[in-house]
This record gives C-alpha cells, sequence and structure tokens, in this order.
C-alpha cells in the first residue's frame, strides 16, 4: 500500500499461515471456513478452480458457434424477409455507410468473444507452467477480460430495442432470431468462466519461478 | 520468513489481505481523498472519501425513482408511413416472448431494470443505518454480499450504447422520437457510474464489523 512503510519483499497470506477473504479482505487463520465479518466461503487457493474455468469456458464456445450460424434479426419490410446473422448485419450496415456502428457491432459480437475466448484459456494455461509471462501483463489481460466482457452483451439489447420499436403494422417489422438465445448464453457463460478464475495463482506461478531463480 | 511469523502473530484485525493477489499489509487507513493501493499488482484496497456515505445514499434514492419512471414511461417512439409505435424500456426487455426466447427476455429484463433497481435498494438498505449511526440493519451483512455479487450483471449502462446503435440501425426505415424515459435513462447511467465511483467496500464492510455505538 501506498501510505503504509512498504514491506521490502511481498508476503503472501498463505506464506504467513492466513487465508484472505476475497470478499472483504479481512485476514483469518488458515483453517478458517467461512469469513466472520461477511459470510464468504474462505479458500486460500481454489484448486478446483481451473476445472470450472474450462467448463464454463466450454460451454460458452460452444453457444458461440450457434450463435454465428443462426440469424440474429428478421426484418420484414412489405413484401421482402431478410435475415442476418451477427456478422452478416454488420457486414450490411458497413454497405450503407454506418462504418462506426458495425465496427462496435463487430468488436463487441466477433472480436471481445473471441479475444476472451483466448484469453482465458491463456491464462487458465500459463498458470500451470511456472515463468513466462510477467504477472503484472497477465494481471492486466485478466483485469480486462474481467471489466470488458458484458459489453459483449451490446448486440443482444439492439435486437430487443429492434424488435420492440420496430413493428409497424404491415410497414416493417423485426424479430429476434434463435442466435440471440445463443449469443446471450455464450455471453453469461464466459462471464462465469472468468469469475470463476482465481488470479492468485499467478501470482504463485511467478513467486516459484523467482524462488527457482533465486536458489539457481 | 520472519516478516510472515509477525503477519500471523499479531491481531489479525490490524491486517489487510488483497484479495487480487494475497500480499499481506499492516493495516494503516489512509485520509479521506486518499487511497491505499496494493504495492504488488495495484489493486486499490481502501479509497474513503468524506460523506460518502450521504452522497451514495442520495444517489441511490434518485437512481431507483429514475430506474422506475424510466421503465414506464415511453421510451423511444417510431414513426413512418403514418404508422406509428411507442414503447418503454419495459417492452424492450420483454420482446423475446416465444419459447426458450422468454428465458432471454427474464434475463433482458433483470440485467436492465431488475438488477440494478436490487442492487440501489440493497445498498440503501445497508448504508442508511450506517450513515445515521445507527446499529446495522438485520441480515445487513448478506444484503451487502448479494449487492456485490449482483455487481457485474448490472447492465444499465451497456443498455444505453445498445440504444445508440439501434438507432443508427433505425434511422433510414423510420423517424425516431425520443420519450421522457429516454432521458431519465441518461442520467440514471451517470448516477450509477458516480454511485460507484463513491462506494468504498472496504469502508462498508469495516463499518459493518464495528457499527458505532449511540
Amino acid at each position: 500500500m501506498e501510505l503504509v512503510g512498504t514491506p521490502k519483499k511481498t508476503v503472501t497470506a498463505r506464506a504467513a499461515g492466513l487465508v484472505a477473504c476475497t470478499r472483504c479482505a479481512r485476514a483469518w487463520p488458515l483453517e478458517t471456513e467461512v469469513c466472520g465479518r461477511c459470510g464468504a466461503k474462505l479458500i486460500s487457493r481454489d484448486v478446483n478452480s481451473l476445472q470450472r474455468v474450462w467448463a464454463l469456458w466450454l460451454v460458452g464456445l460452444m453457444c458461440y458457434v450457434p450463435a454465428n450460424l443462426y440469424p440474429m434479426l428478421r426484418t420484414q419490410q412489405l413484401f421482402s424477409v431478410d435475415e442476418s446473422t451477427i456478422i452478416g448485419g454488420a457486414v450490411e450496415l458497413a454497405q450503407h455507410g454506418a462504418f462506426g456502428i458495425a465496427t462496435i457491432i463487430l468488436v463487441a459480437s466477433v472480436v471481445i468473444p473471441l479475444g476472451k475466448f483466448w484469453a482465458i484459456a491463456f491464462l487458465a494455461l500459463s498458470v500451470r507452467e511456472k515463468g513466462g509471462y510477467a504477472s503484472r501483463h497477465r494481471l492486466l489481460m485478466y483485469e480486462v477480460v474481467e471489466y470488458i466482457g458484458r459489453w459483449s452483451m451490446i448486440d443482444i439489447f439492439v435486437v430487443a430495442i429492434l424488435s420492440a420499436l420496430v413493428q409497424l403494422q404491415g410497414l416493417a417489422s423485426i424479430t429476434p432470431g434463435p442466435a440471440a438465445f445463443f449469443f446471450a448464453l455464450s455471453v453469461i457463460f464466459t462471464m462465469l468462466s472468468a469469475q470463476s478464475f482465481d488470479p492468485r495463482m499467478i501470482w504463485d506461478a511467478q513467486a516459484d519461478t523467482d524462488e527457482a531463480s533465486g536458489n539457481g | 520468513m520472519s516478516d510472515a511469523a509477525e503477519f500471523s502473530r499479531g491481531p489479525l484485525e490490524g491486517l489487510i489481505i488483497c484479495p487480487v493477489c494475497d500480499a499481506t499489509y499492516q493495516l494503516q487507513r489512509p485520509k479521506n481523498g486518499e487511497r491505499a493501493v496494493c504495492t504488488r499488482c495495484h489493486k486499490v484496497l481502501i479509497a474513503p472519501r468524506a460523506k460518502a456515505g450521504m452522497q451514495i445514499i442520495a444517489v441511490s434514492i434518485a437512481v431507483v425513482v429514475l430506474i422506475i419512471a424510466a421503465s414506464v414511461f415511453p421510451f423511444l417512439k417510431i414513426s413512418a408511413g403514418g404508422r406509428s409505435n411507442a414503447v418503454s424500456i419495459l417492452d424492450a426487455a420483454l420482446t423475446f416472448t416465444e419459447g426458450p426466447m422468454l428465458v432471454l427476455a427474464l434475463l433482458t429484463a433483470g440485467f436492465i431494470i431488475f438488477v440494478p433497481l436490487l442492487r440501489m435498494l440493497l445498498t440503501l438498505y445497508v448504508l442508511v443505518p450506517v450513515v445515521l449511526d445507527r446499529p446495522p440493519a438485520e441480515h445487513a451483512i448478506a444484503a451487502f454480499r448479494f449487492s456485490e455479487a449482483l455487481k457485474p450483471w448490472s447492465m444499465a449502462e451497456i443498455f444505453a450504447l445498445g440504444c445508440a446503435v439501434a438507432l443508427v440501425k433505425v434511422a433510414d426505415l423510420a423517424t425516431v422520437d425520443f420519450g421522457p424515459a429516454f432521458w431519465m435513462f441518461g442520467v440514471l447511467v451517470v448516477l450509477v457510474i458516480v454511485q460507484d465511483g463513491y462506494m468504498c467496500k472496504w469502508s462498508v464492510w469495516n463499518s459493518l464489523e464495528h457499527p458505532k455505538r449511540r
């Protein structure tokens, strides 16, 4: 902490025989099971966390495939019916000259989800092996994934607004396609997957490397 | 290892552990307006502000009123070729009505309206007694824990950006008018972000643990 006399070397709670409450930052003896202040479950290092991360990650990825194959929007105008997928819709927007919006849609529905799948997989794999990337970079990545993941929901909200709004009898109407359902599920499962990841493992891998290089 | 032994021997209440990287520190409360930051991972651990409690309560009440008003009043109005359609946020959230889409409707309504609303009510429930120097409300700890768990699922600000995107998509199809709820929702998004900035979790937990005696 800035305002506290900075210790020469950081001591982890585990090394000090303590366990941290990740919700309220209170310290407890290592064998404590439930935080006496906020009632959260205490686990020094969640060994099953990676299994949960991978399981939810896989479900998220499985939902992401139909989300891109099925149509997201069905637009009915007078005599024509137009079904567009996520990427198809963005391409259409770009053809109409709305490049800014096309970019937002592409970033929120394609770049962010794919980037998230890659980042979570990378983090989950990287904590298993010692060394490699600096913890600070990996933590930054984790924070970006946690913060930005929710923003993928934007496409679902756009579909919701459009389908509620554009209901002009006979003239034009917009209805949501099955992709909306799968896409929402995919976002939810990747968010849960990122939440299951225990960031303390990032620092453990780094600390082990430092120790190894110090001894050798 | 001498540091480590020192930590476990002293009173545990005098320690704070970074929830992100597990680094342990002797607790020293920063002054109002200053921040205590983890030296290893730069996570902000404590960030108290003067009169934050009162300000959060004021903002939360405003948000509750705005959420209720914004979900009932018409939000956007579209017109083309003599036909028009006005919708409220509740309509927008509940468009997915067929089969599995119903699940989606409930989720959307939850993310945009009910989760933000519930969070604000929980915040009020927890903070009002604390700020008024009364003993904490019954189950205040569980309420605050629930409110914190809901935080990532409160998506009002994302919905706001979604509106902007939707407007551009509709613009060449029909004319769009903004209803009163549209402006309310704009203010609401700003207030939700302001409230998050004022809230120091650690200070709330600490005051729940050590309520002031009257």
